[in-house]
């Protein structure tokens, strides 16, 4: 799947979007916020408050027990701050 | 209630002008009684912000507000809406975003305005961080909880439905 990070997000973990194939234990939203923080001192700082990170699977907001099979895009960031 | 218009929904670097977008929302039509309008701007902060940058989740943001502007338009007897919200560097004074919604009669139009603030406020995939008149980077805004408390009122019981 296809992971896209914005704001603070992207700025800590270092990249905009990056392809990844999380292991099968990885079903849901917060398995993958899980999973994501083990990959480097970056993720850790970025997802160290998982729940404050906003997901949107597919281009819609999601809560974090939605599962994640079929994402094709899935987008993590701050809470939003338009308007 | 299925809306008899669609909404002119426009995410865009270039800046807009209000007069004209008001103008283009109710001209040429006589069943319109009222336009409510609501025209965001870039404060400076007591002179300490030069500029707002914002990022945008390019696709997701049309979409989302695609389908907050259909709520609203299901829950308030509308006769056309326009929002604009734009991304980039804008400096302050500048415009950010503008939302005008048209109906037969005001409180549809204010309700209905209000409503779509709100959304766009807490649902709309956009970011700003401060850029500072003295040079230094500055921060990305933080979200405030007054935002996600204005947009539970509207799922409160009692909550004005059209």
């Amino acid at each position: 799947m296809r992971l896209k990070y914005f704001a603070w997000v992207r700025e800590r973990i270092g990249t905009a979007e990056e392809e990844v194939a999380p292991p099968a234990e990885v079903v849901s939203v917060r398995d993958l916020l899980d999973w994501l923080k083990q990959r480097g001192d970056g993720y850790a700082e970025a997802l160290r408050h998982p729940e404050a990170i906003r997901v949107a699977i597919d281009q819609e907001h999601v809560h974090h027990s939605e599962p994640i099979a079929n994402a094709v895009e899935v987008a993590l960031f701050p809470p939003m701050t338009g308007g | 209630m299925v809306a008899a218009f669609a909404p002119r929904i426009r995410i865009q670097r270039e800046d807009f002008d209000a007069g004209a977008e008001v103008a283009r929302l109710s001209g040429g039509r006589t069943d319109i009684g009222a336009v409510v309008t609501f025209h965001g701007l870039c404060r400076d902060e007591a002179g300490t912000l030069s500029a707002l940058e914002l990022e945008h989740y390019p696709g997701m943001a049309e979409a989302e507000i695609g389908r907050i502007a259909a709520q609203a338009a299901a829950r308030w007897p509308l006769d056309g809406l326009t929002i604009i919200h734009r991304y980039g560097l804008i400096p302050a004074g500048g415009n950010i975003v503008l939302v005008a919604a048209a109906a037969s009669h005001r409180q549809a139009a204010f309700e209905a305005a209000s409503f779509l603030m709100d959304f766009l406020k807490t649902r709309a995939p956009f970011w700003k961080r401060e850029h500072l008149r003295d040079g230094t980077p500055g921060s990305w805004v933080e979200a405030a909880a007054a935002d996600d408390a204005a947009e539970a009122r509207w799922s409160a019981p009692g909550a004005p439905r059209g």
